[in-house]
């Protein structure tokens, strides 16, 4: 048994060794006076590209613009979420069912298939080049996923715990939010974390929707920054990404370690 | 559960949802239809009056070669990116890492969702520098004299390359759920019974996740029909049109050359290339089960 077993750690470590690889040359060449394309020890250490991106017209704007999007979009996609979630949670109702097979049906959608009749809607609709359109438009496209993963966790709470309030004579919503909600709170902070990250990254949308540079997040301004600039700064570039990935970054792993990792797939997506 | 309340109680909760999703998602799919008949453009007459031209988008499209050459390459890049390349490493990984030390489980697992997090447009600059002419590829290809621009030399598999590294972790997470809820006495069964590795994962263990296989082929497909940032940051269809698949040729009709409808066209073409995926998918579910 000794050989197979070496040789599937053998084929483990080459596959962790090529999937480091591309990455290595974020890290070297953003510390590198001059950083190149190929990833190497930086010769001259250097915290300059950094500091050359922290302005506001570069990296300041698109980072707050990602984060008035991204934020607007998580908060706007979980409070529709649970309200969508308590009666389809809790009532019997005759479309249960299918509107529940809807909503998982939708979060297979490409949404790049759909971007050019939405280009056209917003046209209509005065829009285009509106952050709130924009935002309000990705919370819509979150919403399927977030409706389905805030009906599970709501599941997952007794219903016993209202009945009694609904015997005192509260109103659902009231029992929503005084007993449901404070008991699902790390339930709603995973969906809002999932939705935030998802539009953090989120490159079409905002492209496609938005005109006005300053108006632009993140996703879209370092891609302007790579068609400007990225040829010939590389360091930069490379600093820039490493900027635009902390946030998410590090919203994955606070959620990892809640959650033991890969957001609870196995709920997700079993059939 | 409670019994169905009156229709004040359960409406207005539903309702913000219902208003969005019908707005931005199920709108916008139904005007695919409509817009798709018509001549509507970007600017011009056929901005404010587009006009019904019937089935003429689609006879541009089915007849136009670039819409059949993209729908061949969208086609070739579902199936060896994420078919074949993310669904297969992504089970072996599960597999192989299943019984395996914490820290070799810790490491692998850590390098290949890293790549799953970043932000697509990141992976796309990591990956663009790792294949460019002066990248860490041919840095490491030049001491064998192999190096040359695999953006320019092979630009569909640097693209399906791409797309499988920063896929796969999605496969591998799903397949490390599905096989921890494989019950053991089953393959240890089959252990005691004498089969080997790979006939207990073919015989005993595929067929318990079967449904998980099957869910997961339909999600990874749906979602690399819709690639575009990765692929227009890498080679933005080019060299030659050779990546050119139908995201990036909707995004040029209806963007660069503002033929709304004939991009909608396309977009429809889209929407039925997933359908076909997903009806044989389930359809493959039926026939087993």
């Amino acid at each position: 048994m000794r050989g197979p077993r070496l040789v599937v750690n053998l084929v483990l470590l080459a596959v962790a060794v090529l999937f480091v690889a591309p990455l290595l040359w974020l890290l070297t060449a953003s510390f590198d006076t001059h950083g190149s394309l190929a990833a190497k020890v930086p010769g001259d250490f250097t915290l300059a590209n950094f500091g050359q991106i922290l302005n506001w017209e570069v990296g300041g704007r698109p980072l707050v613009n990602g984060l008035l999007i991204s934020g607007g979009t998580a908060i706007i996609a979980v409070i529709v979420a649970v309200l969508a979630a308590y009666p389809l949670s809790r009532f019997q109702l005759r479309f249960r069912r299918p509107f529940l097979y809807t909503v998982l049906f939708t979060t297979g959608l490409p949404v790049t298939a759909i971007m050019v009749p939405v280009y056209g809607l917003f046209v209509r609709l005065s829009l285009v080049d509106s952050l709130w359109g924009t935002t309000v438009f990705l919370a819509a496209t979150a919403l399927p996923m977030a409706i389905w993963m805030c009906k599970n966790f709501m599941d997952g709470i007794p219903v016993s715990l209202e009945e009694a309030a609904w015997v005192d004579g509260a109103s659902s919503l009231q029992a929503l939010r005084s007993i449901v909600l404070p008991l699902m709170a790390p339930g709603v902070a995973v969906v809002g974390i999932f939705t935030f990250i998802t539009a953090w990254g989120n490159f079409f949308v905002p492209f496609v929707l938005l005109l006005d540079p300053d108006k632009m997040p993140a996703s879209v301004g370092i891609f302007s920054f790579f068609g400007q600039n990225g040829l010939v700064a590389y360091g930069q570039l490379a600093a820039y990404s490493i900027l635009y990935t902390a946030p998410v970054l590090a919203l994955y792993l606070v959620v990892s370690r809640w959650l033991g990792g890969g957001f609870s797939m196995a709920g997700a997506v079993k059939a | 559960m409670r019994r169905a309340p009156r229709f004040g109680v359960w409406l207005p909760p539903l309702a913000p949802s219902i208003v969005l999703l019908g707005l931005f998602v199920a709108g916008p799919i139904l005007w695919c239809f409509y817009a798709s008949f018509t001549n509507s453009a970007l600017s011009g007459i056929a901005a404010r009056r587009p006009k019904f031209v019937g089935l003429d988008n689609f006879t541009t499209a089915f007849t136009s070669p670039d819409v059949a050459a993209s729908l061949w390459l969208t086609v070739v890049f579902v199936v060896l990116s994420a078919v074949v390349g993310q669904n297969s490493l992504g089970m072996m990984l599960a597999v192989f890492l299943q019984h395996r030390g914490k820290l070799l489980r810790g490491v692998v697992g850590t390098v290949v969702v890293a790549a799953w997090v970043l932000p697509e447009v990141v992976a796309a600059f990591a990956i663009y520098a790792f294949l460019n002419a002066q990248g860490t590829l041919n840095e490491v290809l030049g001491w064998f004299g192999l190096s040359q621009n695999w953006l320019y030399t092979a630009p569909m598999m640097a693209v399906v390359l791409a797309n499988i590294w920063r896929g796969t972790a999605f496969s591998m997470l799903v397949y490390q759920a599905a096989l921890s809820e494989v019950p053991s006495d089953l393959v240890e069964a089959a252990q005691v019974d004498g089969a080997g590795p790979v006939r207990r994962f073919w015989h005993v263990v595929l067929p318990v996740i079967r449904r998980t296989v099957v869910t997961n082929l339909m999600l990874i497909t749906l979602q690399t029909l819709g690639v575009f940032g990765l692929i227009y940051v890498l080679t933005a269809g080019g060299p030659d049109n050779k990546t050119r698949t139908l995201p990036l040729l909707m995004y040029e009709q209806a963007f660069k050359f503002g033929q709304i409808g004939y991009g909608t066209a396309i977009a429809l073409v889209l929407l039925v290339l997933g359908a076909v995926f997903s009806l044989v998918y389930i359809r493959s579910l039926k026939a087993e089960v």
